[in-house]
């Protein structure tokens, strides 16, 4: 009884009854882990995801040259192109080519739509340091010098609610794991509460011959455990594999926003970690309630 | 002179609210000696045992045990005070999917004894109460004469210094009882002290020099006269 937790002799073990897998504290546990390996692994691709858009787009700036006339409209495209090159913070200053937003533009107004004299505005995308995006009025108005038909667009800003959302989302996906984690300790407690109800007897013998409570907890946290580590790993095996499935469904759309959702590897390694968790936090809670209970006996 | 092993003085025990059920209870237990608690059914033994083993602590009074004050002990000294307690519980209490092997075993595990030292003793203590051939058995294929030997010898295993035993004999025939009292007779000679509770005052004459404490409505005698610091005689009220 006096050994490590983990290294309980037989016969302690044989102190409480029920082998393996006995009820249904393990299948419970299992239930959980694979919402909690869910809700984690949701909340680490948003997190991905919001961060590769931030990453790439929310220092990125369009001009457009609203002009009709094509001719003013290319020589303003040049001259705030030239001024954009000229400006600190600014950088990877591209004029896009009319036919790349001809091609953009082709579901809508058909192929050569801007030569068939359709006044489509000449695009200039620039990438800004934080602190030139921090002053975009004074870019506004150094180009405006040089094109007056020229108007910024400030990626962050349309992609604001997008990444407002995916925000919540990951928040909400992180508030799931804590709240199944509380609803595995809560499991716990009942688990060990019923424990001590079936084990009563047993106990108060164990308690009058000498042990200690620490002895008498240390058989259940160990059980507990085992179930909490079984629980965890089939939880997780289940959740890896409709993980890799819901990533096969997310490649098939072919959508940018979608494909941003990636898995790096480092963040399997910390949902593997879960069922680990999992199992320290229900012996915790295993051990802090049978203490509990036991310092209620003389 | 010997050496006292437990000491009660004006001890008072009262479950919850209600009316006390032990009262002024005042006596001195010398080491190596060997008491007869007696007393009718509902008479308080069983309180009285339980807080000489220390399952409940008195209401009011002192409870000396090992020289120590054992009412204002710190819980987590507790454990340590009953090891050197043995039980013989009334309903034995044997742990039902143990065999008698493991349950004669328990104090020992309890007291951190390794697995390779335990095989020994607990044969040994199997032979000592005759059950030598039944060490896998269970308790539900035990006799209740053969329960209550494993009990007993799950009590001593450990070398108590002080055995309390909770009517032994109540269930078993005249010959077991018989037996169970010469095996506590020759523990008691290897210098554990007893305090066997039992409405059986025949048993008393069974043993040489074995004191007699008699409780009635929860309050001591002393017939036998052999008590250190024997419970005072209540207080008479005078007729007015």
């Amino acid at each position: 009884m006096n050994l490590p937790f983990f290294s309980a002799s037989q016969a302690d073990r044989r102190l409480l009854t029920e082998g393996r897998l006995a009820g249904p504290m393990p299948w419970v546990i299992a239930i959980m882990m694979f919402m909690t390996v869910l809700s984690a692994a949701g909340g680490i691709g948003l997190n991905h995801a919001a961060r590769n858009l931030t990453t790439g787009l929310s220092n990125r700036i369009t001009v457009q040259i609203v002009e009709a006339n094509p001719d003013e409209r290319a020589v303003q495209a040049r001259l705030a192109a030239e001024q954009l090159r000229d400006l600190p913070g600014v950088s990877n200053v591209r004029r896009v080519p009319d036919e790349e937003i001809d091609a953009l533009l082709e579901p809508y107004i058909g192929a050569n739509g801007s030569q068939e004299g359709i006044p489509v505005p000449a695009l200039i995308d620039a990438d800004l340091t934080d602190a030139a995006h921090a002053d975009l009025d004074a870019i506004e108005a150094v180009v405006g010098d040089v094109a007056p038909s020229a108007r910024i667009d400030d990626h962050a800003q349309f992609l604001a609610p997008l990444t407002g959302l995916i925000g919540t989302l990951t928040w909400l996906a992180f508030a799931v794991v804590i709240l199944t984690a509380s609803a595995l300790a809560a499991a716990v407690i009942l688990a060990v509460r019923s424990a001590l109800n079936t084990h009563g007897a047993t106990i108060e013998v164990l308690h009058l011959m000498g042990a200690t409570d620490a002895q008498i907890a240390r058989l259940f946290q160990r059980r507990i455990a085992l179930d909490a580590l079984f629980g965890g790993i089939v939880g997780f095996l289940a959740a890896a594999i409709v993980i890799l499935l819901l990533g096969q469904r997310i490649s098939a759309v072919g959508s940018d926003l979608l494909g941003g959702i990636s898995f790096p590897w480092a963040a399997w390694i910390l949902l593997a970690l879960l069922p680990l968790a999992g199992a320290g936090l229900a012996t915790l809670v295993a051990r802090y309630t049978m203490v509990g209970a036991l310092r209620k006996m003389l | 002179m010997a050496k006292s092993i437990a000491q009660f003085e004006n001890v008072g025990l009262r479950y919850g609210t209600g009316a006390e059920t032990l009262s002024d209870i005042s006596f001195t237990l010398d080491e190596g000696g060997f008491y007869f608690l007696t007393g009718p059914s509902g008479a308080g033994k069983t309180s009285l045992l339980k807080l000489l083993y220390l399952a409940l602590r008195p209401s009011r009074g002192l409870i000396r045990l090992f020289d120590e004050d054992v009412v204002t002990l710190p819980r987590g000294r507790l454990p340590g005070f009953r090891r050197r307690i043995g039980v013989v519980f009334q309903d034995f209490r044997l742990v039902p999917h143990l065999s008698a092997f493991d349950n004669i075993a328990l104090p020992l595990r309890v007291s951190g004894v390794e697995e390779k030292d335990l095989f020994e003793p607990v044969s040994e203590m199997l032979a000592w109460v005759g059950l030598a051939d039944r060490s896998s058995a269970r308790p539900a294929t035990l006799s209740g004469g053969e329960q209550q030997r494993v009990a007993i010898a799950r009590a001593v295993i450990g070398r108590p210094e002080i055995l309390v035993a909770d009517e032994p004999t109540g269930n078993v025939d005249p010959e077991m009882a018989a037996r169970l009292l010469h095996l506590f007779d020759g523990l008691n000679k290897l210098g554990t002290t007893l305090v066997v509770a039992t409405h059986d005052v025949h048993l008393l004459s069974r043993v040489a020099n074995a004191a007699m404490i008699r409780i009635d409505g929860g309050r001591l005698s002393d017939p036998t006269g052999l008590l250190k610091n024997p419970p005072r005689e209540p207080r008479r009220r005078r007729d007015s």
